[in-house]
This record gives structure tokens, C-alpha cells and sequence, in this order.
């Protein structure tokens, strides 16, 4: 089974509208959301089973017991990361919290302890026909590769001998969660967005991606809205040996198909076109076999 | 407009929805201000002012140094580590840095007191001056866990410099680096755009917002003719709309060239004039009934 | 010698676990005694450094080689410094690589990837 992960860098440049898109042409029965802050693609990708949600327990938290406590505030002086106050008696902020445990290390009298906490839901659905991973942070929580590796997880329990092609989305930035999505992935399909913002992040997370050395792919959406940066952003995979995987138009049909839950091939418009275009370039690029012996 | 010392945060939920967009403008038609980019992962702001007299100062944190003459292989640290950034080799303990997470835990519990600290750069954060906005960036070196040290630094500072209003770019999201950005904020405006990417996301941190009693309300961007499902979530939450700015080719270009769409265009100095003056309103008012 | 695999079930017939840091559990042979015995992976609750914890168990347990399809930097460091040879594996069952392994048709693994991390913040 091939896993292609769709990064960016930036934010809104277009990987879930992309990754919809693949999920359509290819006919992948497998696919996951990586982007656990801000996950998109069950919004697309219409589900009529319900899913199996399960808790997801992140660092445990601090808890003071305040019928143990004898106020002498030596959890407050060792923390590091301010998250115990005694405005009203002590107590630790869940927020801030790190799940370190030097509080309840320190703590004289054992009025402190850690406790499991849930940071999140992961969200599975499955039938004999597929398995679609995915999950939501909690509000405010930290963000955390673990949780994306969880998600990640089901694309290989799940998969069947023949499963060809596994689509992951990921998320934005240059973090844990990302690094945690490159993991085992036969191919990164970079989208880039001509601005200047667009290529400044694509260039982090290209270098991010390269530390991996997997095959990366870059294609560029909403490529009419700065023809001048298009070029720029070839330029570059050119000159840095990066494979281009083609360009794809703003198109404001494209926007109304994602706003009536289609993906932007399941509609007639330019940006669905050159989208099958750029699939083709990718796919090539995912399934051809590398010289080196395969890994 | 008294608007001295004012904090303002700008978050979306979803990327690419305009934070940067709003909060450069903003900064630049707000006479005297304060511009503070949290985003450090990914960091934009600084392309669009193109800052001059920068200052540099590189953050560090505090990691874990072993001296191995002291320790007596007792492995208290090692077991310790609830991040397992210590390994027993060779009956010694052994650091992993970029798992660490500074919690001075092991060398506080060393019988021996065989470990001290030391400082390791994760990023740096950038102060510069760019026309009437004085302009911080906070920048995450490529393949640190954590920006929080680096959030942190920027908010000291920027509090410190408190005689101006001060407009703080977050990162996208609503996890905790997003928490921490908007926490000694007066009032959070949301910026979203019609699709239904935008609504659910937007619909996260207005969550976030709401958990932290943050006062708020909503920038409409990339407003097109038609049904704008994140106008329908406002209108549903009673949620105040501060302004709305229309998907514009001119505004798109602009902004994909890194330009301040103020400082170029007298439609945009209008435009972002009159919603800085609402958004000024709605602060002020918030501010009085709920010091 | 004791050597160690990540599988995803407690038995020989067991396919190897394609994650090492955060395999179900670990298995631990002894080629010389033929005995084998299981333990819980401990690190699959860990938000970051799995990879450094099992590694750490597998060198507590005097394992003198790991046979893995994956290892990422940090755990190949705790591995290579405690004296403990990482091998490839095939595809297959745990079975099969012990004997791949025995009749010395494995090769070192060569390929250690970035850690995650997972911070939590």
C-alpha cells in the first residue's frame, strides 16, 4: 500500500479541496485527516455510517486534592510553566499544565497527583468498503503527533492486501503533528499558493519534508490569482530538483461544489479538470519504482 | 479615540483566512501601533512590513546537562521523565533535547545534584520599525516540538510596550499555542470566510474565545454575491459582525505580493479605516460595561 | 543471544509491527535457549520519545539485536550506544525472521527517521 500525505506549509491553500479530489479520482477506499486541529475532510467526504469515536487521553494533568493541601505553595515555586495559582486556594490550570510532575513530586504531603485527561476524540468509519481516519483536538489542547500517529494507525490495521493507495490530509505548519504525518509516507504532495506568504511557508515545510527523504511532489492551486509567483514557485523545483505536478486555477464553481459538500471533480469546472491532470502527474510519480531497493 | 495600551487579538480557526491580511492592515491605518506576529511556525507578517532596525534575540530553553563524575547511576531522572527525553546507557543517563520539555525535573531530584542546566536556542524573536507600526516576529527554528517559549517572549514584550494599541497575529487553530496568544487579550476578532471549511473551523474558536470570556466578534473576508454560510453562523450565535471585505482581485494581488493594501490603495485605506473605527467601538464598549 | 522484534500480536505467527516505538507489544527470543517471551509495549501511551523508551526497555533486557522495519534516530542512538544491532525485516511472520535471522540472511538497517516527538504543546 502507497500512503500519499498532502502538506503546505501555509494555511487555505487547498489540501483538503486537493485531497477530496484524489480520494474521487483514485477510488482510495482508505483515507485519513490528519489536520486534528482543524479537520476538514468529513465535511466533503459525506459519511452515511456512524462513526466509532473514542477518547483520546494526552498528557495526564495536575490535581491538587484541597483537603490535603497545606498551602505551602512549593508546587507553585517549582513549576515551570505557571500553571499553579493560589488566587483561591491552590490550584493547577489544565491549560498550562504539561503533565511533568515535578508538582506532584515535590508536594510534602501527596495533595498533588496526576490524572488522565482527555485532549481529544479520535473518529473512525468503517465498513467492509472503507476505513476513513480521523479525530478532533479538544479546544485549547495541545497539539500532538501522538494523536496523529493514533489516526494514522488505522490506515495499516485496516488495509487489505490489495489496498493500492492510502490519502492522507494533512495539516498546516511546520510542527509535531506534521512530522508525526510524514512518518512512513511514500510521497508528499506539496499544494503552494503563489504569494509571497504561500512560498515563504511552502519553502519551510519542503525542508521540513526533506529530512524524510520521501518523494516529494509540488503542485500550485489558485495559480491565476499571481502568475509572476507561479513562475517563481517552478523556478524553484526546478532549480532544487522538486518534482512539479502541475497548477490548478482559482475557480469560484470549485468553491461552490465545496460549499454543497462535492468535491471539485464531481462537478464540470476548470479547477476540477486541471485537478485530474495534476492526480495523474502524482500518481506517476507515487507508483513508479525508485532505482534504490525499495525500503 | 482613547484606544491606549488596547490588546487585540486576531484568530481564525481555519488558515489561510485573512489574520494576516486584517491584522497588517489594521496596524498600519491605526496611527501609532503595535504589531505582534504569534504565528511561528509559519510567520508572515513580517513580509508585508519588511521592518527596518531590527533587533534580534534568540530564545532558549533550559536543558538537561549530566555530569557524569557526580552521578552515581542511581536512575531517579531517567525514570522520572514523563516525556522520555532521558535514556540509562551504559549506565549513564543520556539526553534527547528536542524531546525535553524543560521541566527541571531530573535535576531537581538528582541526589547527587549531577545535572545542571543549560540553554538550548529553539527560534528568535525579531523587533523592528515599519513606518507608524512597530513590529514583533516571533520565528520557530524548523524541527522544534514547541513555540510557546517563543509566544511567551513576544507577549512580555509587546505588554511592556503598552502606551499604543497593540494588534496580535495568531497561528491558526484552536489548540494551545492559539490559547496562549490570546490570553492577556482585551478583545478577539474572528476573521472568516464563506465556506463551510471556514464555518466549522470558525466555529472552534468562537468555542475558544467563549471558554476564555474573551470578548469578540467577526470579520467577514472574501465576501462574494450569495449565501455566506459564516454570516448565517453570526446571525444564528448572535454573534456581532465588525465588518465585511469583499473578495477582490485588486485585494488579492495585492496581498499575494506582500504589499499593505493601506499603504497602496486610498479604497483599502478607507475600507480598513472604517472597520478598525468599529472594531475601536466595539472594544471600548465591551471594555467599559465588563472591566 | 536474545534478540528482540515489535509484533502486533503475543505469538510467533504474528506479523511485524510496522511502528517500533508504539508496537502493541514486544517479543524477546533467545536463539541459544529457544525461549520466548512477551512483554507490553509501555511506550504506546507516551505522548513523545516511544521510540527512546522501548529502546531502553529492549537494552534493560539485554537484547544484542532488534529486528525492526522502521527505527527512528532517537531509538537507533539508545540502541547503537547500548551495543544492541539493528537488522531489517522481512515481510513475513516473527517465525520467519528469527529464522532469517539464525540463518544470518538479514541485513542491518541503514534508513533511521526524525523523531516526532508528539509534543504535547
Amino acid at each position: 500500500m502507497k500512503q500519499l500525505l498532502i502538506l503546505s506549509g501555509k494555511g487555505g491553500t487547498g489540501k483538503t479541496t486537493i485531497a477530496s479530489a484524489f480520494i474521487k479520482l483514485s477510488g482510495a477506499k482508505i483515507y485519513a485527516d490528519c489536520d486534528i486541529d482543524a479537520p476538514n475532510l468529513h465535511l466533503i467526504m459525506a459519511q452515511n455510517i456512524e462513526p466509532k469515536r473514542t477518547a483520546y487521553f494526552g498528557m495526564p494533568k495536575a490535581e491538587i486534592d484541597i483537603d490535603k493541601c497545606i498551602e505551602c505553595g512549593l508546587c507553585k515555586e517549582k513549576c515551570r510553566f505557571e500553571a499553579i495559582s493560589n488566587a483561591n486556594g491552590f490550584m493547577v490550570d489544565p491549560y498550562a499544565c504539561e503533565g511533568c510532575g515535578v508538582c506532584e513530586a515535590f508536594c510534602p504531603v501527596d495533595a498533588v497527583s496526576l490524572k488522565p485527561a482527555i485532549a481529544g476524540e479520535l473518529v473512525l468509519y468503517a465498513d467492509e468498503n472503507k476505513v476513513f481516519s480521523t479525530a478532533q483536538l479538544k479546544t485549547g489542547s495541545g497539539t500532538s503527533g501522538k494523536l496523529v500517529t493514533e489516526v494514522k494507525r488505522h490506515l495499516r490495521t485496516r488495509a487489505s492486501p490489495d489496498t493500492k493507495l492510502a490519502i492522507i490530509d494533512g495539516s498546516p505548519g511546520i510542527g509535531c503533528p506534521v512530522i508525526a504525518s510524514l512518518s512512513g509516507v511514500d510521497m508528499v504532495l506539496i499544494v503552494a499558493e503563489p504569494s509571497i506568504s504561500g512560498i515563504n511557508d511552502m519553502e519551510r515545510i519542503i525542508k521540513t519534508a526533506e529530512t524524510f527523504h520521501t518523494k516529494i511532489g509540488v503542485c500550485i492551486n489558485k495559480y491565476d490569482t499571481n502568475l509572476s509567483n507561479t513562475e517563481r514557485i517552478e523556478e524553484f523545483c526546478k532549480e532544487n530538483g522538486l518534482s512539479f505536478t502541475g497548477r490548478i486555477p482559482f475557480d469560484p464553481e470549485a468553491v461552490a461544489a465545496i460549499n454543497n459538500g462535492q468535491t471539485i471533480v464531481d462537478v464540470d469546472c476548470p479547477a476540477g479538470a486541471a485537478a485530474k491532470e495534476v492526480f495523474c502527474n502524482t500518481m506517476k510519480l507515487l507508483f513508479k519504482e525508485s532505482n534504490a531497493a525499495e525500503t | 479615540m482613547k484606544s491606549k495600551g488596547v490588546r487585540i487579538a486576531i484568530l481564525s480557526g481555519k488558515g489561510g483566512t485573512g489574520k494576516t491580511l486584517v491584522s497588517v492592515n489594521i496596524a498600519s491605518i491605526a496611527g501609532k501601533s503595535v504589531y505582534v506576529d504569534c504565528d511561528v511556525e509559519e510567520p508572515n507578517g513580517y513580509l508585508f512590513f519588511k521592518p527596518d532596525n531590527v533587533r534580534e534575540e534568540i530564545i532558549s530553553v533550559k536543558i538537561p546537562v549530566i555530569d557524569e563524575d557526580q552521578c552515581n547511576g542511581c536512575r531517579k531522572c531517567v525514570d522520572f521523565c514523563k516525556f522520555n527525553a532521558l535514556a540509562f546507557i551504559k549506565n549513564k543517563p543520556y539526553v534527547f533535547e528536542e524531546v525535553c520539555h524543560s521541566c527541571g525535573g531530573c535535576m531537581l531530584l538528582c541526589p547527587e545534584k549531577a545535572i545542571r542546566e543549560q540553554e538550548k536556542a529553539i527560534g528568535k524573536v525579531q523587533v523592528g520599525v515599519s513606518g507608524n507600526v512597530r513590529v514583533y516576529t516571533g520565528i520557530m527554528n524548523a524541527g522544534e516540538a514547541s513555540g510557546i517559549p517563543i509566544i511567551k517572549n513576544l507577549l512580555e514584550k509587546s505588554i511592556l510596550d503598552n502606551t499604543f494599541p497593540v494588534f496580535v497575529d495568531c497561528p491558526p487553530g484552536s489548540s494551545c499555542i492559539v490559547m496562549e496568544s490570546i490570553k492577556d487579550a482585551d478583545y478577539c476578532i474572528l476573521v472568516a470566510e464563506p465556506t463551510v471549511f471556514g464555518v466549522y473551523n470558525l466555529s472552534m474558536v468562537y468555542d475558544l474565545v467563549r471558554l476564555f470570556n474573551k470578548p469578540h466578534g467577526v470579520v467577514l473576508n472574501k465576501c462574494l454575491d450569495g449565501e455566506n454560510p459564516a454570516e448565517s453562523f453570526c446571525v444564528e450565535n448572535n454573534v456581532p459582525i465588525l465588518g465585511r471585505i469583499p473578495f477582490e482581485n485588486n485585494l488579492g494581488s495585492l496581498n499575494s505580493n506582500a504589499k499593505i493594501a493601506t499603504r497602496e490603495s486610498e479604497r483599502y485605506k478607507v475600507l480598513f479605516s472604517s472597520l478598525l473605527e468599529t472594531v475601536m467601538k466595539e472594544v471600548l464598549h465591551e471594555t467599559t460595561i465588563n472591566p | 543471544m536474545k534478540i528482540a522484534i515489535p509484533v502486533d500480536e503475543q505469538n510467533l505467527e504474528s506479523n511485524v509491527c510496522p511502528s517500533f516505538g508504539r508496537s502493541p507489544h514486544l517479543l524477546f527470543y533467545n536463539t541459544v535457549t529457544k525461549e520466548t517471551y512477551y512483554l507490553d509495549n509501555t511506550a504506546v501511551a507516551s505522548q513523545g520519545g516511544a521510540g527512546i523508551r522501548v529502546s531502553q526497555v529492549i537494552a534493560d533486557h539485554g537484547v544484542r539485536a532488534l529486528i525492526t522495519s522502521r527505527c527512528g534516530e532517537n531509538a537507533e542512538k539508545v540502541l547503537r550506544k547500548s551495543e544492541v544491532l539493528i537488522y531489517k525485516s522481512i515481510p513475513g511472520t516473527a517465525r520467519q525472521n528469527i529464522e532469517a535471522f539464525v540463518a544470518e540472511q538479514l541485513i542491518l538497517l541503514r534508513d533511521f527517521h526524525p523523531g516526532f516527538h508528539g509534543h504535547e504543546k
